[in-house]
């Protein structure tokens, strides 16, 4: 009767001989990644593939957190662990403890990954990015405090705008503990209000000395800077997701100093042509307008006011002269209707006979016009009248039938 | 001028001084606006230059925050190592 085994035995066994396989403990595999999960505990399973067979594998929480890339489908990649078998399902798989992109290198798969995620949540849209201010009167600088960068903003800066405040948030640029240096750094000027613009950034090196700007969080820090930030890191053609976050991208740090001040020379050059505009047209204004008093004043009414009032007075003399020769045709006028009057009054004057040398007669005894000689006789007396003066006389002697 | 010059910032400042002389070069205003112009053009030229002189040119290295007011010391960069 041969031995009969538990399922659990003949697992164990299979487990026991497999694990204590010195090539199968310490293995390199590489191949195709299918099947890929991310378990919510954070476990990666997955199924490692090439032409003709399968290997099932696994990478837990603990040893996947140093990945900087995600794994994906149909991804080659080149893996480290040991094999173990999994009791429950009576299956062996290969537990890795180290994964690294065949081909293109898992530190540009980790980048573009990053980028790719930044840049769906929108951290690089251009409508985020602040506005540079044109004249910042604080610039903080983040870098190391020992570094060539340092020194060439610093330089750069004060020959653009001498008068320019900086202060340098040291941070580490390289190596392991960059990162979270670079992020305390950002932090640090984001609780400073009185910085108007930060600038961070390092030298040129190899890829994986500038990789801590390529890190994440640091990513992430720009973007919450509450300054604007300007990134200065390497030398022109590295592009990093620092660049990409920054709200404005210098090629070097020199450069980022000549981005984030003026030329101050040039600017005050630009006021004092200002002013000088400003003083030209105020002159040409102020003797434009004194031209037009000038003018105004020369007018020959203000010039000889005694013209206007003589020229008055020659008309109130010729309305004068008038006045007194109306006056005097009116009176010569009456005048002579008063004369036509007293001619006519005249005629009819019984007195004014004597005017024209005739003299009235009268009786001396009654007083009686003597109309004929009749009515009187020889020795009566008479009385004649004249246009002036009478005399008495007596009548010597009495024609009656004479006529004149 | 609906905010005081003082307030302005540089680029406001220089902005506006420069669409003042565009407008006084048009010669469209009469006397009484010309003169306000330039009143607030001298203004504005001065506040720029006052924001020019306004920083030190102090450099200074942050040692920390503390209680939220930064510790600093004077920084001087090291020469370049030939």
């Amino acid at each position: 009767m041969p031995e009969i085994l538990t399922v659990s035995q003949v697992t164990l066994y299979i487990k026991r001989l497999l694990e204590n396989d010195g090539v199968l403990q310490q293995v390199w595999v590489g191949g195709e990644i299918s099947n890929f999960t991310l378990h919510s505990s954070g476990h990666m399973y997955f199924t490692l593939k090439d032409e003709t067979s399968r290997l099932r594998a696994v990478m837990f929480w603990r040893e996947n957190q140093s990945l900087k890339f995600r794994p994906y489908d149909g991804l080659e990649v080149i893996v480290s662990g040991r094999i173990g078998v999994y009791p429950k399902s009576g299956e062996y798989q290969l537990y890795v403890d180290f994964m690294e992109v065949a081909g293109m290198g898992s530190l540009y798969l980790a980048f573009e990954q990053l980028k790719e995620r930044l840049a769906q949540e929108g951290l690089f849209a251009p409508e985020r990015k602040k506005p540079i201010p044109r004249l910042p009167r604080k610039i903080g600088v983040i870098t190391s405090s020992t570094g060539a960068a340092v020194r060439d903003i610093i330089k750069i800066l004060h020959r653009r705008h001498a008068r320019v405040n900086i202060l340098v948030i040291p941070a580490q640029v390289q190596g392991e503990t960059a990162p979270a240096s670079l992020v305390a750094a950002l932090q640090a000027a984001g609780r400073l209000p009185d910085l108007d613009l930060v600038i961070i950034g390092r030298g040129g090196g190899s890829a994986e000395e500038l990789w801590a700007f390529n890190d994440e969080g640091v990513a992430r820090a720009i973007a919450a800077c509450p300054h604007p930030v300007i990134s200065a890191v390497g030398h022109e053609t590295d592009f990093t997701i620092a660049d990409l976050v920054a709200d404005l991208r210098a090629p070097t740090p020199s450069g980022a100093a000549e981005l984030s001040v003026p030329e101050v020379d040039e600017l005050r050059n630009r006021i004092k042509l200002c002013t000088d505009n400003l003083n030209a047209l105020f002159s040409r204004l102020c003797a434009r307008k004194r031209a037009q008093i000038e003018r105004l004043a020369f007018h020959p009414v203000l010039r000889h006011p005694d013209r206007v009032i003589l020229a008055r007075r020659q008309q109130v003399d010729e309305g004068k002269e008038e006045l007194v020769d109306r006056m005097l045709a009116a009176l010569e006028e009456r005048r002579k209707e008063l004369r036509r009057k007293m001619e006519q009054l005249a005629m009819v004057n019984p007195l004014a006979v004597l005017n024209r040398g005739y003299s009235l007669c009268f009786r001396e005894t009654d007083g009686r016009l003597v109309r004929e000689a009749a009515e009187v006789a020889r020795g009566d007396f008479l009385r004649i009248t004249f246009r002036r003066g009478r005399l008495r006389t007596v009548v010597e002697e009495v024609e009656e039938e004479v006529t004149t | 001028m609906s905010e005081k010059i003082t307030e302005k910032t540089f680029e406001e400042a220089l902005a506006r001084l420069e669409f003042i002389i565009a407008e006084l070069e048009k010669g469209e205003l009469n006397l009484d606006e010309s003169l306000k112009l330039f009143e607030e053009g001298i203004a504005l030229a001065r506040h720029c230059n006052a924001k020019l002189d306004e920083a030190q040119g102090k450099v200074e290295l942050l040692l920390g925050i503390e209680d939220g007011v930064a510790k600093t010391t004077t920084f001087q960069p090291e020469e370049e190592s030939v």
